[in-house]
């Protein structure tokens, strides 16, 4: 790997310059010990990878497509827009890429139960799936407050046979499911794998969560050098805890000629304090296991996060992001609910996707970049999830009943 | 050794042969006045070293009990500068009674670690535990720690190796704290023979006190413990008490101090 390289952190403690690190409790401490070890071993596993690639390929139907979506591009006049199409992954999301990893890893290492928190239930349902498949016991930690608004994906988890069990604690989202899932990891030491649905959490997860994730942007790399012969301008995907936007941009960070922009959830505006841009509006601080832009008081209590997606609902932000952003190599933007709600119904009715409400944030953006550009200007945005999900959500915010 | 409040605590108490008495308490659940009013009562009664809760929004390692104490108290207006005032209150009333302040790291980083510290030492602070900060990410802390002459308490689990151990060991002072089980505090202890088993096991390794915490929820399974480990700590048990009193509006401060006295009596016997 090249001086200077990107791509060569995180450093052997998990730091990603400042961010990152290992702040658990001693309890788990030789958990995560052991858990590094393993992955750095079946990482270089001939047989792991194997079957990691077979799985991909046949299960979750990768490679997933790069899609040329020339009724946008029209419509905006600017940069020729591509899209990554994980949405079309098996259980509708790029979260299976990382679960399927962690699965593997967890059969391994002979942990018969596995655990996860979730926001908008595609980490609880992908990982519901993997546990189907591998016949493993499987709890899914959710905020009541999800539960309402992600019913398809509860269902979803019931029907694949996994348990879910709703947190009632703070804010009742995202942040609070994954105290919980902490909690139970560390009175269930001897059996439990927890299997972290972002790049985010102590090291090695936000590692490991990257490296599964980083088959998108290497997907990508190949089709857009067979359809455009040269690599992108511009990548550009969402952030919650930002475990689709490095799959999408590890490959690319040592091409510096890419442009990377990452959207975080604007809410109802930054300046109403009600939103869930950790980068954009938050400091640094220490809060699940790892050093990390987040958004809190001055007293360093976190703040309730705000999103119309409960993907994005997430006070913090995976560290390799935070440590992207003080070295300026992504951008990091935001929109808010009303213009990811605006980019929602324009992609349905023009391309015939209906994307997730996640990836409906990058595309607000993208709406507004790419009608600047010219038309030389190659974006690629990772459409990381489908609509389905949200239905209600949406239908709810347009005031109509379903 | 030091001559601080902590190890004149424990060399007394193993001249008497008797384990410390170590009780938890959240600042400011559910009022400043009410937290101060029980630290400078709880001495008296036996309590021999008092632990304080810094509230945090997010305590990923407490169960529920705990996690409510903390919702409490940040209602009322709990911070970290208030938690070091009422630290330097009960100073002022008494200079013999070690107090140790336990909690989790962001509200300590966003002060700073430096001001942290001169603060803490100004009030009178002995000891810190920080849940979330285990060796490997706590060398900033304790440079700034060791000129301060406060002790870095840490923790051992039953997950913990002899060779962690010696690494926890290197930068640890004042006492050990040992989890007792795998689990948030208040969980219940299912096999209370096996705690002890483990115990000896780290303990053999250890040149200071080594307490024993979490999940101690009776006198009677206190007192079961005192008999082999240096400390004892109640937290949950305690805690509950308050949250009684506020529930059925009865008297927390009796509550409270009336169950202290039967934990004091029960590690003393």
């Amino acid at each position: 790997m090249k001086k200077g390289s990107y791509k060569k952190f995180p450093d052997k403690n998990g730091n990603f310059g400042q961010y990152g690190g290992r702040y658990v409790a001693e309890t788990l401490m030789p958990l995560i010990l052991e858990l590094e070890k393993k992955y750095l071993f079946y990482k270089k596993d001939k047989k792991f990878n194997h079957e990691f690639s077979k799985l991909s390929k046949d299960y979750i139907g990768r490679p997933s497509p790069l899609y040329y979506a020339k009724n946008l591009t029209e419509y905006l006049g600017g940069a020729k827009i591509y899209f990554k199409r994980d949405e079309l992954n098996h259980t509708g999301a790029h979260k299976i890429n990382n679960c399927l990893g962690q699965v593997l890893l967890a059969v391994r290492m002979n942990k018969k139960r596995i655990i996860a928190e979730t926001g908008a239930g595609q980490h609880g349902v992908a990982t519901a799936t993997v546990c189907a498949l591998f016949g493993l016991e499987c709890i899914v930690y959710m905020g009541k407050k999800d539960i309402e608004r992600q019913k398809p994906n509860v269902f979803k988890m019931n029907l694949l046979g996994a348990r879910i069990v709703p947190v009632e604690s703070g804010s009742a989202s995202l942040k609070d499911a994954m105290n919980e899932a902490l909690r139970d990891w560390v009175s269930n030491v001897e059996n439990t794998f927890y299997i972290i649905g972002t790049a985010a959490g102590p090291h090695p997860y936000p590692m490991m969560v990257r490296d599964f994730q980083s088959i998108i942007g290497k997907e990508l790399k190949n089709q857009i050098i067979k359809k455009e012969n040269r690599l992108p301008n511009s990548l550009v995907a969402c952030i919650g805890g930002g475990s689709n936007s490095l799959g999408l941009f590890y490959n690319f960070l040592d091409d510096k000629k890419v442009s990377l922009y990452g959207v975080e959830a604007g809410g109802k505006g930054i300046k109403t304090g009600q939103h869930a841009a950790s980068l954009s509006a938050g400091k640094p601080g220490v809060l699940h296991g790892n050093k990390t832009y987040l958004i809190q008081d001055n007293a360093g209590q976190i703040k309730e996060a705000h999103s119309i997606s409960a993907g994005l609902d997430y006070p913090g932000i995976g560290p390799e992001h935070s440590w992207l952003k003080d070295t300026g190599r992504v951008k990091y933007v935001y929109a808010n609910d009303k213009d990811a709600i605006k980019a929602f119904k324009i992609c349905c009715k023009l391309e015939g996707i209906i994307p997730a409400l996640e990836p409906a944030h990058a595309l607000s953006f993208v709406l507004k970049f790419a009608a600047k550009q010219n038309k030389k200007h190659i974006l690629v945005m990772n459409m990381c999830g489908r609509g389905d999900k949200d239905l209600d959500s949406i239908a709810n915010h347009l005031n109509i009943k379903i | 050794m030091n001559n601080n409040r902590i190890n004149i605590c424990f060399s007394k108490l193993k001249k008497e042969n008797k384990s410390a008495f170590i009780a938890f308490l959240t600042a400011c659940d559910p009022s400043f006045s009410m937290s101060l009013k029980l630290l400078k009562a709880m001495p008296k009664v036996g309590v021999d070293i008092i632990e304080i809760g810094m509230p945090f929004s997010d305590p990923m390692a407490d169960g529920p009990v705990i996690q409510r104490s903390y919702i409490r108290a940040l209602k009322s207006g709990a911070s970290l500068i208030k938690t070091l005032n009422l630290v330097k209150n009960f100073r002022s009333t008494n200079n013999i009674t070690p107090v140790v302040l336990m909690g989790y790291y962001n509200p300590i980083l966003q002060m700073g670690l430096k001001k942290f510290i001169n603060k803490a030492k100004a009030s009178g602070v002995d000891g810190i535990l920080i849940v979330d900060l285990p060796p490997e990410v706590s060398n900033e802390l304790s440079l700034e720690l060791s000129a301060s002459k406060i002790d870095m308490i840490r923790l051992a689990s039953p997950t913990t190796t002899l060779e962690r151990m010696h690494s926890i060991l290197k930068s640890s002072s004042g006492f050990i704290y040992y989890v007792s089980i795998t689990g948030v505090t208040g969980s219940k202890i299912n096999k209370i023979l096996s705690i002890k088993k483990k115990y000896m096991y780290l303990k053999k390794l250890i040149n200071i006190p080594f307490v024993i915490g979490f999940g101690i929820n009776s006198p009677k399974k206190a007192h079961e413990i005192s008999r082999y480990a240096d400390g004892i700590v109640v937290g949950s048990d305690l805690i509950k008490e308050i949250e009684k009193g506020i529930e059925n509006s009865s008297n927390i401060f009796n509550n409270v101090m009336s169950l202290v006295k039967k934990y004091s009596k029960a590690i003393n016997k």
